[in-house]
């Protein structure tokens, strides 16, 4: 009824290519933008903040990042957790050498050595693919943990080898720091996710998107056509690899405060963010938001209804939760390989045609 | 109508007070390459307090609730189950993971809840001039390391001159803890040190004992916990490594660390903080929570290494209320009263017999300035016949020269690094 494109008159170009084409959307994005921006910071407690919202939002940055590589581009990575390593990095090393520098600039900074280091790992992608691949990022994963943990130098020399946000403020309001208030916090990566999900959309829907996704299709047809793949699987590395930096970056300095490289950004790490990736959907910005508040909300679903509810024992509850995590994976890859992504444009294409489909 | 509403408001000062209670959180992990070590922990800890709320209906009066929450040893876990029980009153935070409790320093400090990392965390936090939300007594690493160094000069006539000893340890904040310590004592008595780190989760050492079988130390210390432990251990027997010679730390000294090892492990040896063996108040833990049905986890580990330093520890918290509730004079206490109760606990020998746990740990007092205690620890070895423990040496001291000034350097370098104020603590 509401949601159709009759009636909705599109006269220039720009209109005809944006990104919402139905109006319902176009009202529906605004009306989501301002209550997360308007409503939402007056309401949340430390809560929902620390334990849903705030690790929401940075993992929907790292997943939209390697959904441009893996999902777009077609390049599978496994290094993920590593690259995240690099921003967070990247982050102390900047806060304590210039102390000065604001958090939106370090943060940016951040993400651009990451770009640079994810360029260098991705080198080895114009040779080989697929699961050789997949193991070369791999490899990056495992060096980049032995890296921060071998070398001093990156942890300031500290007795404990953990590295520790000192506290910042922007506009008078500490950003980071255990002092922090949480709608500070929450504003902070909001504005990050809004940039950044604004530019990955564009990005993917211009021509260097076009470029990867020929590149993922088939690359030797896409060569032939002449999109340059050096070009197209570097750039999909480094801007993949600097919003995984900015993911990494935020996880530290905002969320966590205090980190340990191989625990904070190990294997694990990589395998939670494809995992966010498979189930949300593949090449859509919208699946990396639905994956991640998905694998975010399930945990603490999962413990209100099990602990909380039914009273059961909290090791049953977090065993089960690795069984229907592991469950979900292998239900998506095999009945719906493009995920909540494409569940969600099902639901809107029935939409359109309701209540007289056809 | 009159008597019903009488009766309904009786029923509702009856149970006002009945609702106020005092919370304890216990973020445990039952889960995960670590849960060997957590689960008995747990057990000991749950267990004492539900013994409390049974046999004496709480402390002062006041029922004792437990909030559990799975932590998996996983830092942002750990953060999870902080905010999300926080709200709830929680008067004292043990997570048993020296990675959570670099996290809540910060958290627990800001939000004015007391944070007690018994023999584990953040070292200089016994500086309590500096460190005003967080303990450690009885004993912390640096005082485990010098431990085990007094143990091995008492062993080698008063001198490790030339000797050669190796670190084995869990490559995080919680391995790389005692190798200050260790190095300046290798200075002071001529030993030589080399580190071996094992990363998580420690399933993998070949490197590292194919290295100790090439060099031979003399001595090999771990810092090691969850399956990191049974692997050394294993390990080290497969090389044949004396193990009279492997000293572990508190956390690397259990039951199920040398059992898989078999007979090989004969002698095997570590540190540990607490007695080894049966007490009174498990027979009362047996009585009054086990028939009952309201065992924590499995109920099979009443007795073990870890289940005794969980009781132990919850022990500790129960009197640091006790103590707060006198002080302040009211039962129901705060966060910040329990602290105030925290700083002015004193355990003496007759307290812990009362408790039905004589000896159990060392006799010490908190004060302001000191949150550490005495930081003394004993040996153990393990007999592989009997599997189990046998105490070697009664409490050993550290060296408190070595020991202070080094918490000092580490609490004034975080005092000025997050401009904290130093308490006065003169008064």
């Amino acid at each position: 009824m509401f949601y159709r494109e009759a009636g909705d008159f599109k006269t220039s170009y720009a209109e005809d290519n944006q990104t919402f084409p139905i109006k319902f959307d176009r009202y529906r994005y605004y009306v989501v933008l301002a209550v997360a921006v308007l409503i939402v910071p007056f309401v949340i407690n430390d809560y929902w903040a620390n334990s849903l919202l705030i690790p929401f939002l940075i993992y929907a940055i790292a997943a939209i990042g390697l959904n441009i590589l893996v999902g777009y581009c077609g390049q599978v990575s496994l290094g993920t957790g590593g690259f995240m390593a690099v921003g967070a990095y990247s982050t102390y090393k900047l806060m304590t050498a210039f102390p000065w520098m604001d958090m939106v600039s370090v943060t940016l900074l951040s993400g651009l050595i990451t770009a640079l280091v994810g360029v260098l790992f991705g080198l080895p992608s114009l040779r080989i693919k697929g699961f050789y691949l997949a193991v070369a990022t791999l490899a990056a994963q495992f060096f980049l943990v032995w890296l921060f943990n071998r070398v001093p130098w990156f942890y300031n020399y500290s007795a404990s080898g953990q590295i520790n946000a000192p506290e910042r403020t922007m506009f008078g309001m500490a950003v980071t720091g255990p002092n922090a208030e949480v709608w500070v916090k929450y504003l902070f990566c909001l504005f990050f996710v809004v940039l950044l999900a604004w530019l990955a959309r564009n990005l993917t829907r211009g021509s260097i998107g076009r470029q990867w996704m020929a590149i993922r299709d088939m690359d030797i047809a896409a060569e032939i056509i002449g999109v340059n793949p050096l070009r197209a699987k570097l750039t999909a590395f480094a801007i993949s690899s600097f919003f995984v930096g900015v993911a990494g970056a935020l996880l530290f300095s905002v969320y966590l405060g205090a980190v340990e490289v191989g625990e904070a950004y190990g294997i694990n790490k990589s395998f939670l963010v494809l995992f966010m990736i498979i189930i949300g959907g593949l090449g859509s910005i919208f699946g990396a938001f639905a994956g991640a508040a998905f694998m975010m909300l399930l945990p603490v679903f999962l413990k209100i209804v099990g602990v909380d509810m039914m009273g059961w024992p909290a090791d049953i509850v977090a065993h089960f939760q690795l069984v229907i995590v592991g469950a979900l994976i292998i239900f998506f890859l095999v009945v719906e390989p493009h995920g909540l992504a494409q569940l969600w444009r099902l639901a809107k294409e029935k939409l359109r045609l309701w209540p007289f489909p056809y | 109508m009159k008597r019903l509403a009488t009766m309904a408001l009786a029923g509702v000062m009856a149970a006002g007070p009945a609702m106020a209670e005092l919370v304890i959180p216990d973020l445990h992990y039952r889960t995960g390459p670590y849960a060997a070590g957590g689960i008995p922990f747990s057990d000991g800890y749950q267990d004492y307090f539900n013994l409390l709320n049974a046999r004496d209906g709480g402390i002062g009066g006041e029922e004792i609730r437990i909030i559990g929450c799975e932590t998996a040893y996983n830092t942002e876990r750990g953060v999870e189950c902080y905010e999300s029980t926080k709200g709830e009153g929680s008067l004292v935070y043990q997570p048993l993971s020296t990675g959570i409790t670099y996290q809540l320093i910060p958290r627990t400090t800001a939000d004015e809840i007391p944070l007690h990392t018994m023999g584990y965390g953040r070292t200089s936090a016994s500086n309590g001039e500096v460190f005003e939300w967080v303990f450690n007594y009885p004993a912390n690493y640096w005082d485990g390391a010098s431990v085990i160094i007094n143990y091995l000069l008492d062993q080698n006539d008063g001198s490790l001159e030339g000797k050669d000893i190796a670190l084995l340890y869990h490559n995080s904040a919680y391995g790389r803890e005692p190798i200050r310590t260790l190095e300046i004592l290798s200075e002071q008595h001529g030993f030589e040190l080399s580190t071996l780190p094992v990363d998580h989760p420690g399933q993998e050492q070949g490197n590292q004992w194919l290295q100790i079988r090439r060099q031979q130390p003399d001595f090999v210390i771990m810092w090691g916990w969850g399956v990191m432990n049974q692997v050394a251990v294993q390990e080290a027997a497969n090389i044949r490594y004396p193990m009279d010679q492997f000293i572990g730390n508190w956390w690397a000294g259990a039951e199920h660390d040398a059992i898989p090892a078999g007979a090989a492990s004969d002698g095997y040896l570590s540190l540990n903080m607490n007695v080894l063996g049966d007490l009174p108040v498990f027979d009362e833990i047996r009585a009054h929570v086990h028939e009952n049905g309201m065992a924590a986890g499995e109920g099979n580990n009443v007795g073990t290494v870890l289940y005794t330093r969980g009781m132990y520890a919850a022990m500790l918290a129960a009197e640091a209320i006790r103590t707060a509730q006198e002080i302040h004079g009211v039962s129901e206490i705060t966060p910040s009263m329990m602290r105030d109760g925290m700083e002015a606990l004193e355990i003496t020998e007759e307290r812990m017999e009362e408790l039905g746990m004589p000896g159990v740990g060392p006799a010490f007092e908190v004060t302001c300035a000191n949150h550490g205690g005495p930081g003394m620890g004993r040996i153990q070895q393990w007999n592989a016949a009997d599997q189990e423990w046998v105490t070697l040496t009664d409490f050993i001291a550290p060296d408190d020269s070595v020991i202070q000034p080094l918490v000092e350097e580490d609490s004034m370098a975080f005092a000025e690094e997050n401009d904290i104020e130093l308490r006065d603590c003169s008064m």
